[in-house]
């Protein structure tokens, strides 16, 4: 039987646990909250930007864009978004699964692959495994922000026109809920967009374009991509926040159960020890009566 | 046909505003244009400027950081990498950007082949940026 007084440190040391895990959870809370925030508010734009792109695509040829055509595929890049920090739960574990077992594949059909990263968890996993990354970018574990993502996405786009791979892919956690979070797969590149029916291209055929519809295309296809990975991110933060929350949640549960049972553990141990004096006493007491 | 076009400015940080006007004037990427209720439907980019518009008789100005304008009869739809109407900019903020931007210039201009550097480039282009979101106030009518 364990003595009272490591019972007793036990306890003490597990309280402590539950009031970290306690207070993480609450950070969590508010930090999801303010992520939650920023996904609700970027989707009027990306939803804009999307449907202004279909409308233009209407009509178009896919060779008209190095964005838009397909290439015989040869190198494949991805990117995956995982967080800085770790303690979320299986959020980091998921979405690595994921892009691991589509590297693994991709491998096995002879295809050249990039890997690229955000947050840290992903560019230790992946450089732990011989894959460094050929981009990684860290300390996203914050407000996203439009101008940061930008940055990605030119180099993405420059890399994509100058051939240096044939198709992009965005490994990433859906935000379906507070509780669920899905790992995600979307091919960015080449952009998959629906170019419309011929029923479709008379109506875009519709629109004034200024300064012309190619130049406007130059300009929105790189943002769309930019703003798919933009909207990604936002997606992934908010992502992270409630696997976070939900962890640190169980952890608290966990941490007031185990000191339920380390203390039923720990009153045992005391009436036992009583009992064991009482018999002493009452031993002793009949021995000199 | 109803009288009003619908005037609405976003961001990727969000909606900055939604309202019925009479009138929008914009910044193209090939000049300034106008939009009367009714418009033929109409594509295109933005440069950064001043978007102003009528409603009531009142002028309003937003400050517009590029982007794209579509138009649709009665709807003015702005994507914009970010706005800011002329009452929430914050002018000492501004004024500082402005100093930062005009001294980070002086530096980067001292420097070899300076016109095609990234850097000044940007120097330039926040120049700019501050210097027209002043003008933004500054017109307040």
């Amino acid at each position: 039987m364990p003595n009272l007084k490591d019972i007793k440190n036990r306890i003490a040391s597990i309280k402590n646990t539950g009031k970290i895990t306690r207070a993480m959870k609450m950070v969590s809370a508010s930090k999801l909250k303010r992520a939650q925030l920023t996904m609700t508010q970027t989707r009027p734009y990306v939803r804009g930007i999307d449907a202004m792109t279909t409308s233009i695509l209407r009509g178009v040829e896919r060779e008209s864009h190095p964005l838009l055509l397909k290439r015989e595929v040869n190198a494949v890049e991805v990117l995956v978004i995982s967080s800085d920090k770790g303690l979320c739960g299986a959020y980091n574990t998921n979405i690595l699964k994921a892009a691991a077992s589509f590297i693994e594949e991709s491998k096995k059909k002879g295809l050249n692959i990039g890997v690229n990263t955000i947050g840290k968890k992903a560019k230790d996993y992946f450089s732990r495994r011989g894959m460094s990354p050929r981009y990684s970018w860290t300390g996203f574990s914050r407000d996203v922000i439009y101008g940061e993502i930008e940055e990605i996405g030119s180099k993405i786009i420059e890399d994509y026109i100058n051939g240096v791979f044939d198709e992009f892919y965005l490994f990433y956690n859906e935000f379906k809920s507070v509780m669920v979070q899905e790992p995600s797969q979307a091919r960015v590149l080449p952009m998959s967009t629906d170019l419309g029916s011929d029923e479709g291209k008379e109506a875009g055929n519709d629109f004034i374009y200024e300064p012309s519809k190619d130049t406007i295309l130059n300009r929105l296809l790189p943002k769309s991509v930019i703003t798919q990975i933009f909207s990604a991110v936002t997606e992934a933060r908010t992502s992270e926040e409630a696997a976070r929350m939900v962890a640190m949640e169980n952890a608290t549960k966990n941490s007031s159960e185990m000191i339920d049972k380390l203390t039923l553990e720990y009153n045992k141990a005391r009436q036992a020890s009583i009992t064991a004096e009482l018999m002493d006493i009452v031993g002793g007491a009949a021995a000199i009566g | 046909m109803e009288k009003v076009l619908k005037l609405n400015i976003v961001t990727p940080y969000g909606q900055v505003m939604e309202d019925e006007v009479d009138e929008v004037i914009s910044p193209g990427t090939e000049g300034e244009f106008g939009v009367l209720p009714g418009h033929v439907p109409f594509v295109t980019t933005l440069n950064v400027g001043t978007l102003t518009y009528k409603k009531d008789g009142r002028i309003g100005r937003v400050f517009i950081n590029s982007g794209y304008a579509e138009v649709d009869y009665n709807r003015v739809l702005i994507l914009s990498d970010s706005a800011e109407k002329s009452e929430d900019i914050d002018l000492e903020r501004v004024e500082a950007a402005k100093k930062r931007a005009e001294s980070r210039l002086n530096e980067v201009r001292e420097l070899k082949d300076a016109g095609g550097s990234i850097d000044f480039v940007r120097a330039r282009a926040a120049l700019t940026r501050s210097v027209i979101r002043i003008k933004t106030t500054e017109n307040k009518r």
